[in-house]
């Protein structure tokens, strides 16, 4: 137990660029097991790029960047919920679900459709969701496999004041257990949370 | 192996909800295969031969598939939802391979009427016919996909597949009307074994590197 | 270097290469199948620089790809149009579809046109060095490919076949072949290193202002 465990995510002059254009340059950090990082910073500063290289959406083009938590063990949330808007709820976690191989699936997915308020809404079309619903149901997403590594971006954003403090109480109680990379525009909601925070300009 | 059988089978039956939902890929293969049949018998004058009818009908083969090869990645470009399937733990090749068998059940459903529907307007066709079609849908299939998944990162999307997919298509369209035309088609359905083999693995090996950002 | 050999190549096909029975022609059977030979070489090269991209991650290979198959494809013009050129004093016609090699030319001229038309529309980055590399790798296998598909059409479609090399070389044709063909080679060299330095400095200059910036 008291081995010094090895960081989650270790970056060493990590940069990415697209083309022509330089979104990320020389970043150092390393978030340790059941860390918390916040990653702050204006829109375009590129937080969603590097969540999107943690997560393992985008390979680096330059640097090293070290994610041992194996593919299965990570939930990723972002801009887009990652549902099909012709499938119901139900469906569209049922087929992660099933991608991940989620022991006792219907149970999970009926839980977690419960806890996020969906469960009213769960055979209608994800299309037809508010923004705020398709956030919660991409949480949903995201938490279904109960992942070891969180790579949230925004999770706030679309989330009405109930929703918003559904998250507080859920990143609450899984914050013991997991290790968390968060991008936020609002770093004072989920300052208490965090163990170290990284900071663009 | 049973995994990615379960993966592929998982994806696979994915899409085919989807169309089942959406119903937009199927009705408009099959719209346009008859149109283009119909637009055939007039394109030929009343004594040109039976054997450039065949060659009409590979026409009409390869551009249905482009009909539903140009749908193929919709839902999964709209909004990057091909990013939920990336995130998951399958291996990325079986994304292609399910959405390779997807499009594939839609082109034979489209077939199933087209050829039946060829033998009515023009003339019957043989077993030679009908095996070189579904050697060259999977010829077809395997490597339109992956174009399909390329288009789907272009600006220009629906306008690119075609430009792709057609110097491609022509060995297919080859060996599928030397099969028709020809008294012993051996060679050709041969040919179209070869092409489906090569294509299929490079398309298999290749589609990580084109959904890799 | 790449000037001598040209030189010498033409001073060579004009006056010490034998006029055979084709006539003065002939002549451009010394520029047309090296010509071709040499667009072949790009092609290989810009799919093995292709390869070492997607395979080993080779920093560069992606631009050194793209330059050889531009120059594939200025060569694989050239080509076509020396072809036609000859097909017009040999058959009397502009274009005939018996000369295999011609045909082929035309199939892998379409292919790698929509590689530039792809290489244009999606936004620079690794995502479109993979793509590119992915459908530059397609055209290598393309090629020989489409070489079988075309043989096997012309059993369908012409009953018989023009051969482009026509009778046994003599050893000075041969001699006169192989100079014309170095001096093509290394004209494509030439070329390809003369573009690849322009667009690396290119790159570095933009580099160079964004760290001044």
């Amino acid at each position: 137990m008291t081995a010094v465990e090895p960081p989650v995510i270790r970056a060493r002059g990590l940069g990415k660029r697209y083309g022509d254009k330089r979104v990320l340059a020389a970043l150092d950090f390393e978030i340790e097991s059941k860390g918390f990082m916040l990653v702050t910073g204006p829109n375009g500063s590129g937080k969603t790029t590097l969540l999107r290289l943690c997560a393992g959406l985008a390979i680096p083009t330059s640097g090293e960047l070290e994610v041992t938590a194996p593919r299965e063990t990570i939930g990723f949330a972002g801009h887009e919920p990652l549902v099909y808007r012709e499938l119901t709820a139900i469906e569209n976690l049922d087929l992660y679900g099933r991608l991940y191989r989620v022991p006792e699936r219907r149970e999970r997915i009926g839980m977690l459709l419960e806890r996020f308020g969906l469960w009213e809404a769960r055979n209608e079309r994800a299309g037809s969701f508010s923004r705020g619903m398709q956030q919660r149901l991409s949480l949903c997403r995201a938490l279904l496999h109960e992942p070891a590594l969180l790579v949230l971006d925004e999770p706030y954003s679309g989330l009405d004041d109930a929703g918003a403090e559904l998250l507080d109480r859920e990143l609450a109680e899984l914050r013991p257990g997991a290790t968390f990379l968060v991008a936020t525009h609002d770093p004072a909601r989920l300052m208490p949370l965090a163990s170290s925070r990284l900071g663009f300009a | 192996m049973r995994r990615y059988a379960a993966d592929v089978a998982v994806l696979a039956r994915k899409d085919l909800m989807l169309e089942l939902r959406a119903r937009d890929t199927l009705p408009a293969m099959l719209l346009f295969v008859i149109s283009a049949l119909v637009v055939f018998h007039f394109a030929l004058p009343s004594h040109s031969s039976d054997l450039a009818a065949k060659g009409l009908l590979w026409v009409a083969i390869v551009f249905t598939a482009l009909v539903g090869l140009t749908r193929a990645f919709v839902a999964e470009r709209e909004q990057r939802l091909i990013d939920g399937l990336l995130l998951a733990p399958c291996d990325r090749s079986a994304i292609w391979l399910a959405k390779a068998i997807s499009v594939l059940a839609f082109l034979g459903a489209a077939e199933v009427v087209a050829l039946p529907a060829y033998a009515a307007f023009f003339s019957g066709i043989g077993w030679s016919t009908v095996a070189a079609v579904a050697l060259a849908d999977i010829g077809i299939v395997a490597v339109g996909t992956l174009l399909a998944a390329v288009a789907a990162v272009s600006r220009t999307r629906e306008l690119i597949l075609p430009l792709l997919f057609l110097p491609l298509a022509i060995p297919v369209v080859i060996g599928g009307v030397g099969a028709s035309v020809v008294g012993s088609p051996g060679r050709y359905l041969g040919f179209l074994c070869l092409y489906d083999a090569v294509f299929a693995i490079i398309s298999w090996a290749s589609f990580e590197y084109v959904v890799t950002e | 270097m790449t000037t001598v050999l040209l030189g010498g190549a033409v001073a060579l096909i004009f006056f010490y290469a034998p006029v055979d029975q084709d006539g003065l022609n002939q002549k451009i059977f010394y520029f047309h199948v090296p010509i071709a030979l040499t667009s072949y070489a790009c092609f290989g090269w810009g799919a093995l620089k292709a390869f070492q991209h997607l395979w080993k991650r080779t920093p560069g290979a992606d631009l050194e790809s793209y330059v050889a198959i531009h120059q594939g494809v200025i060569f694989g013009a050239m080509t076509l149009v020396t072809g036609s050129i000859w097909a017009k004093v040999r058959w009397g016609v502009w274009w005939v579809w018996g000369d295999e090699q011609l045909v082929l030319f035309l199939v892998l001229f379409l292919f790698y046109c929509a590689y530039f038309m792809l290489r244009f529309s999606v936004d620079p980055g690794p995502q479109r060095a993979n793509l590119c590399a992915v459908y530059a790798l397609f055209g290598v296998v393309l090629i020989p490919i489409s070489f079988l598909a075309i043989r096997l059409a012309n059993s369908y479609i012409h009953p018989t076949v023009f051969t482009s090399n026509g009778p046994q070389m003599a050893t000075s044709q041969l001699a006169t072949f192989c100079v014309a063909w170095a001096a093509m080679l290394s004209l494509a060299y030439f070329l390809y290193r003369f573009e690849l330095a322009g667009k690396r400095l290119d790159a570095d200059l933009k580099e160079l202002r964004e760290l001044l910036a």
